[in-house]
């Protein structure tokens, strides 16, 4: 198991390397002047060769490159080329925001998702069929648009939650969770449909599986063979599609952010990819990927916990 | 997303074609397909505004003639919008869906073909590429290389080709296992002739409903970049809509409800009409826990000159499955601590006989009975609740295959504690050392070894002798057993068998003993009933029918047996292969 998780943690490590470089060339191979964008059309040649000078961006690109991962690699994610503010200090006041309204969201999902598919696999019939069509709708429609409608709805119209805004937990805890109530609630909805269907139709294999019939014919009652013996087998590949789902997840908040004027990390993101900000849109990126990384990370130790075939080897 | 599985019937894509469209949820997504497409492509006929042209006079204008749906927040008319966005919805929605097929069907194609590096290699991308969140990779694409959605969609395309890759590369290791490639092979087809000719045909099905999905994810993709104020201000698009409309929510909400409707529609009925596709394939339907046991006619008089000491009367049974019949009339009788050997090749419906007792067919099996009671209990029409009381306590199952038959995620001590636990009401402690002693009993070296252990951590043979500890660990009257030995190597099965045959004595059960082998019949078995195609055409002490079998069947079966190899195949041709609940 630990050289299981090890393994993992290493292949980690490649994914944010290979992830950071292949954004940094991206962003250096860009046409633009960034100098010349910083300081507006009016500004002078000779101002803009030492705005340049001063981001370094006269340097080749290898050793921009190095510069760059130097600091990376002792925490130091640089700062903005717009506002000078350091990378570290943005991802720190935008982070907590962003990873509410996901966890949040893979919460309601994971708890959604197991009860929607428990029941579509044991009722069957027209539970089956209402759930399984849900899910359709569910996975299709993007989160933004269900966060639109949240929004508009919920929000503006009838004013049951705020539109817009984020109290941080620790300044008021009720006003922090009705902050992120709807975003979550918009996010959640993918990856509840995707995972609801992977509950229903692993728990429906699990529980034509042999060892089923003969747990019942020793006589366990149905709650404790579909609830201990058959969930318990089919968590391991509903746990895979929610961490998958978990990426998605992370994507879909940097819309929901705008749609509820939400301070994180994606729109920090968004508008530093509008103003074409390079260190900044690097560091949302990195952190993107380590936060990936970290979360695929526990749900293998989870995997693992559920999976004894994985754990003892 | 869900994972399709890979249809194994090329000759019926035109019948899938027809079912789909007989499904009326997928005429409805055509049509509303075909409304947006013509909306788009007859744009300018539509509508004489030019949809990127602002007049300040016509900000946030009502819906009038001239602006059938008003003007929007900077004064461009919304209609033209709507139009011309639905075309760069379908544009760049099927630039993903040729881009994302054209990188990943060929890459699929070769992994699963050929595998190898080459499949190592694309299947580490794929998880790199699957490991970042598409749009945020599209936010740095588009600041770096173009504001062009256009563009944009050909590198969403990329980034959403591991999808088709993954279902491809699936589809194609499915094909390979099948034993028709490698005929093909052996057949000298060269392998762009095999993945023409085999492979091509299984994955066109799931690729259609992998394209709705692809697209519909494109489009969402695109409009959630261009909501963000990505994208060029010249290229009028549903998400730039939605953008301006949601500026102006507290003006005019009726500007969102246009491009929210085109865009939802659009991804709905192209996500629909994957699922029809999928629908009119076929796929698992759950098993509804529903028990359909009844008796055949009014309870049939107690046979009078029946011994007092029978422990299960069986009479008139029947099976069906629809309008298969797999068990026809069968007639049992087990007396208290007799052995009775249920002989008959797969598919004579031995197994379905011995799970009708205990009421463990699956649900779509009719069963019928005029009698079936146990220890003086009338089984017919138990609830679940009574049944479960007789299961494990009253009756015992051992099963064929022992390695399937132990849930692999706890310990083999909870396995036989839990039911003990239940039936016993035993504490923790008590069951504890209860099945300890039982796998003491059952020939196990080490219990407390094997009591911590996960299934997957000890043998078949073992494995065995833990069903078996856990089958009469609540000391049950009647012992059920499936083909116990089938799955064991020979040197164990008779070692099984002895273990069976003692436990038997010592606790005076009764058994079915269900086997196609006349090995163990004669090892074991008081009296032997003989079944083929769902009848028992002969049943006798065991002595008698190795003495002198009466019917031409068991003759066909002893010969068979004796001349060494057991009796699997069918010996004469079946009625109808019915597949056994055991296989």
């Amino acid at each position: 198991m630990l050289a299981f998780l090890f393994r993992r943690l290493a292949a980690g490590a490649v994914l944010v390397v290979v992830v950071a470089t292949t954004t940094f060339l991206l962003l250096s191979l860009t046409g633009t002047d960034v100098a010349r964008n910083i300081l507006g059309e009016t500004a002078t040649q000779s101002a803009v060769t030492a705005k340049r000078h001063e981001l370094g961006l006269d340097q080749p690109l290898v050793e921009r490159y190095w510069h760059w991962a130097e600091h990376a690699l002792q925490g130091n994610l640089g700062s903005s080329w717009f506002t000078g503010e350091p990378v570290n200090q943005s991802l720190t006041d935008t982070l907590p925001v962003t990873l509410s309204i996901v966890l949040a969201g893979m919460l309601v999902a994971a708890v959604l998702s197991v009860t929607l598919g428990t029941a579509a696999a044991l009722r069957g019939g027209w539970v089956d069929r209402v759930v399984q069509f849900a899910a359709v709708l569910g996975t299709a429609v993007p989160s933004f648009l269900i966060a639109l409608v949240l929004a508009v709805t919920l929000a503006v119209q009838l004013g049951w939650l705020p539109a817009t805004g984020y109290v941080a937990l620790g300044d008021s805890p009720g006003d922090w969770l009705r902050s992120i109530t709807l975003p979550a609630l918009s996010l959640a909805v993918a990856a509840t449909a995707a995972t609801a269907m992977q509950v229903r139709g692993a728990l429906i294999d699990v529980l034509r599986a042999d060892f089923v019939r003969t747990l019942r014919a020793r006589g366990l009652t149905t709650r404790s063979v579909v609830f201990r013996h058959a969930l318990r087998n089919a968590a391991p590949p509903a746990l895979t599609v929610l961490a998958l789902q978990f990426i998605g997840l992370i994507g879909g908040a940097v819309v929901v952010e705008k749609v509820f004027g939400l301070p994180g990390i994606g729109t920090l993101a968004n508008s530093a990819a509008v103003r074409g900000d390079a260190p900044v849109l690097l560091g949302t990126v990195v952190v993107t990927v380590v936060i990936v990384v970290a979360v695929n990370l526990l749900l293998d130790i989870a995997y693992g916990w559920l999976n004894p075939k994985v754990r003892i080897s | 997303m869900t994972t399709v599985e890979p249809s194994t019937a090329p000759a019926q894509r035109d019948r899938l074609l027809r079912r789909t469209l007989r499904d009326p949820v997928a005429v409805v997504c055509l049509a509303v397909l075909g409304l947006v497409i013509a909306g788009s492509l007859a744009a300018p006929l539509l509508t004489s505004h030019d949809p990127a042209r602002s007049v300040l006079a016509d900000t946030l204008a009502p819906m009038s003639g001239s602006h059938p749906l008003g003007g929007d927040g900077v004064g461009r008319d919304v209609l033209a919008r709507l139009l011309y966005g639905g075309r760069t919805s379908l544009v760049g929605g099927t630039i993903a869906v040729l881009v994302a097929f054209a990188v990943g069907a060929p890459l699929g194609l070769v992994s699963g073909f050929y595998r190898g590096w080459f499949d190592a290699v694309a299947g580490w991308i794929v998880n790199i590429i699957m490991a970042v969140p598409a749009i945020i990779v599209m936010l740095v694409v588009m600041a770096a290389v173009s504001q062009d959605l256009n563009v944009a969609m050909i590198v969403l395309g990329v980034i959403m080709a591991p999808m088709v890759f993954r279902l491809i590369r699936a589809s194609v290791l499915a094909v390979r296992e099948e034993l028709y490639v490698d005929a093909a092979r052996v057949a000298g087809l060269g392998d762009a002739r095999i993945m023409r000719r085999h492979i091509l045909p299984v994955v066109i099905a799931p690729s259609v409903i992998q394209a709705t999905q692809v697209f519909a994810l494109a489009i969402g993709i695109q409009a959630g970049l261009a909501f963000l104020g990505l994208g060029k201000a010249s290229q009028p698009s549903w998400g730039a809509m939605l953008n301006d409309a949601f500026t102006n929510v507290y003006n005019e909400p009726m500007l969102l409800v246009w491009p929210g409707l085109a865009m939802g529609l659009t991804i709905l009925s192209s996500s629909l009409l994957g699922n029809a596709v999928r629908d009119a394939l076929g796929v698992a339907e759950p098993v509804v826990a529903k028990r359909r046991r009844h008796r055949a006619k009014a309870a049939g008089a107690p046979v009078a000159d029946l011994p007092a000491d029978r422990l299960l009367t069986v009479s008139g049974l029947c099976v069906a499955y629809g309008e298969k019949t797999v068990v026809d009339g069968v007639d049992l009788i087990v007396a208290r601590g007799e052995v009775l050997g249920l002989v008959g090749e797969s598919g004579s419906g031995k197994s379905q006989t011995a799970f009708s007792v205990l009421g463990l067919l699956p649900d779509q099996a009719e069963v019928t009975a005029d009698q079936l009671s146990f220890d003086g209990k009338d089984l017919l029409g138990l609830d679940l609740a009574d049944l479960n009381a007789l299961r494990g306590r009253g009756i015992g199952y051992i099963p064929q295959e022992p390695m399937s038959n132990l849930d692999p995620c706890f310990r083999i001590g909870f396995q036989l504690a839990e039911p003990m636990r239940k039936h016993l009401r035993l504490s923790r402690t008590e069951a504890r050392t209860k099945a300890l002693e039982l796998l003491a009993r059952v020939g196990i070296a080490d219990p407390e070894r094997v009591f911590r252990s996960y299934p997957h951590q000890i043998s078949g043979g073992m494995a065995q002798r833990v069903l078996i500890a856990g089958a009469v660990s609540c000391d049950p009257r009647l012992l059920i057993a499936d083909e116990p030995t089938t799955a064991l190597d020979v040197t164990v099965q008779a070692e099984v068998l002895d273990l069976m045959r003692s436990l038997q004595r010592e606790r005076g059960m009764g058994m079915i003993l269900v086997t196609h082998d006349f090995g163990v019949v004669a090892d074991i078995c008081d009296r032997v009933a003989v079944m083929q195609r769902g009848r028992i055409v002969e049943a006798a002490p065991a002595a008698r029918i190795f003495a002198g079998p009466a019917h031409e069947y068991t003759r066909m079966l002893l010969d068979s047996t004796l001349e060494g190899g057991p009796a699997r195949g069918p010996l004469v041709t079946p009625a109808e292969p019915v597949k056994e609940v055991t296989s």
